[in-house]
């Protein structure tokens, strides 16, 4: 390459003042973005707004991309069925007639369940859904784990409501803009999600690791085995996540943490199921404390004033 | 097609030119746009591989601040803490801004080891600030810093190409 051109721009003061000034604004700008980054790094939603406002006018083009793939992709599908649809067909009436009996089964089952419940008198929470959407783009290039999802405050989304898909749980919101939120993934470093093991109810946290897969760690201090396909749904600790959903399963066999992938593959994901947070945050509990306790004071600083 | 200017015809129309580069950059910074939930921080930071593009083949197309406003905006949408890519891009000119004092008459491969130091520190940095030390995700991250500075070429023949237009018109 041939040399720069010197960095001075001749004899014009003007021009000479305006590289000066340019370095001038650029080291301002230097020092800016480090606070900035302080910043965000001790208070991550510091600049939610921000992020929201641009999200939403990236969020309709995400999404127009995604339609236009999902027609392109559904293409080779489409001739596949077409062949294959004989086949499936007998497969599918096979399936059907083994699994008539587990359903019979599982009916009794969920009777029973639900009249051992009302003995119980059990008061259950029912998650309600908020709204279904896709998940339209992700921070594909940061070590983070964020999705876009095309909905949000206008649709009822808020902060901090788990968001699961068919297969199992998904993440929840972080920041929601007026028609987009942002979703911390399960896999993120910084995401945890109380779990238990559906074998034996062993209590465990299924924290993100940022390569796509799960470490399950035991949250008792007693050392766990876990198996290979151990299966983990989300315990209800905490409030958050509604108890139930499929979180994750054990990849292999290990003692005190385990390594397991998550049921809902978010790169295979379409859409998505916003849920209402499991317990939202109680409002503070009037009782004994300070907050009544002014209230005489008041009353008889009036009573001289209303004689 | 190619027609040269006479001497005493117009001055062509450069105002649009004068976006190409922050327009390339922010387009590459838009590529996470695509319709796509990644598991692993797969896709490279094809922002900042514009801008190496353009400040080590066309250096008078760069102002010294304009890394300031690119950075900004790739922050926005690549999911980083804010001011990472605004603190990083400014300062990755600086240092290119000093190479230039020292090696003066350079090849493409040594614009192109340049480019890949920074994009280096860039993503390691980036790393650093943005996830938890213990977090899984050096081999990835490995796999993203080398495929970036692999394509490097690719950004400085698009940015050549870019600059041969407004040349040319």
């Amino acid at each position: 390459m041939a040399p720069p051109r010197n960095r001075r721009p001749g004899f014009s003061r003007r021009a000479q003042y305006g590289v000066f000034l340019g370095y001038v604004v650029t080291v301002a700008g230097a020092l800016v973005a480090a606070i900035l980054l302080a910043l965000s790094t001790l208070d991550p939603p510091a600049f939610a707004a921000l992020r929201a406002s641009v999200a939403e006018v990236t969020t309709p083009i995400s999404s127009g991309l995604s339609g236009v793939g999902h027609w392109i992709g559904a293409i080779p599908a489409g001739i596949g069925d077409h062949f294959a649809v004989h086949g499936e067909n007998m497969a599918l009436r096979k399936r059907l007639a083994d699994e008539r009996a587990l359903l019979l089964r599982a009916r009794t089952l969920s009777y029973d369940n639900r009249r051992l419940l009302a003995l119980l008198h059990m008061r259950e929470r029912i998650a309600e859904p908020v709204v279904t959407a896709r998940l339209v783009s992700s921070s594909a290039s940061s070590t983070r784990r964020f999705a876009i999802l095309n909905a949000g405050s206008w649709q009822g989304v808020r902060q901090g409501q788990p968001v699961r898909g068919p297969e199992g749980l998904v993440g929840r919101i972080l920041e929601t803009g007026p028609n987009s939120a942002r979703v911390l993934l399960l896999t993120d470093p910084e995401s945890i999600v109380p779990v238990r093991r559906t074998r034996d109810g062993l209590p465990a946290l299924a924290a993100g690791r940022g390569d796509g897969l799960i470490d399950v760690r035991p949250v008792a201090l007693a050392s766990a085995d876990f198996a290979r396909g151990d299966v983990f749904v989300t315990s209800g600790t905490g409030g958050i996540y509604p108890p139930g959903i499929p979180v994750a399963r054990v990849l292999q066999r290990s003692a005190d943490t385990g390594l397991a992938r998550s049921f809902a593959q978010p790169d295979t994901l379409d859409f998505a199921l916003v849920q209402r947070a499991f317990m939202p945050p109680v409002p503070p509990v009037p009782g004994p404390d300070p907050t009544p306790a002014p209230t005489p004071a008041p009353a008889s600083v009036t009573r001289p004033a209303a004689r | 097609m190619r027609t040269v200017r006479g001497p005493f015809d117009e001055a062509p129309d450069r105002d649009f030119q004068r976006f190409v580069p922050a327009v390339s950059v922010m387009a590459g910074s838009s590529l996470t746009l695509v319709p796509f939930v990644a598991a692993f921080p797969c896709l490279p930071p094809f922002g900042l591989l514009m801008l190496l593009g353009w400040r080590l083949t066309r250096p008078e197309r760069v102002r010294v601040w304009t890394p300031l406003p690119l950075g900004l905006f790739d922050d926005l949408v690549s999911g980083q803490p804010l001011g990472c890519a605004m603190l990083l891009w400014t300062v990755c000119f600086f240092m290119i801004g000093l190479i230039d004092q020292r090696l003066v008459f350079r090849d493409f491969w040594q614009d192109w080891l340049v480019a890949g130091g920074a994009i280096g520190a860039c993503v390691v940095i980036g790393r650093l600030v943005s996830a938890p030390l213990d977090a899984h995700v050096d081999t990835a991250l490995l796999l993203q810093g080398v495929v970036t500075i692999l394509l490097f070429p690719l950004a400085a023949w698009l940015c050549a190409m870019f600059g041969r237009s407004e040349e040319d018109a």
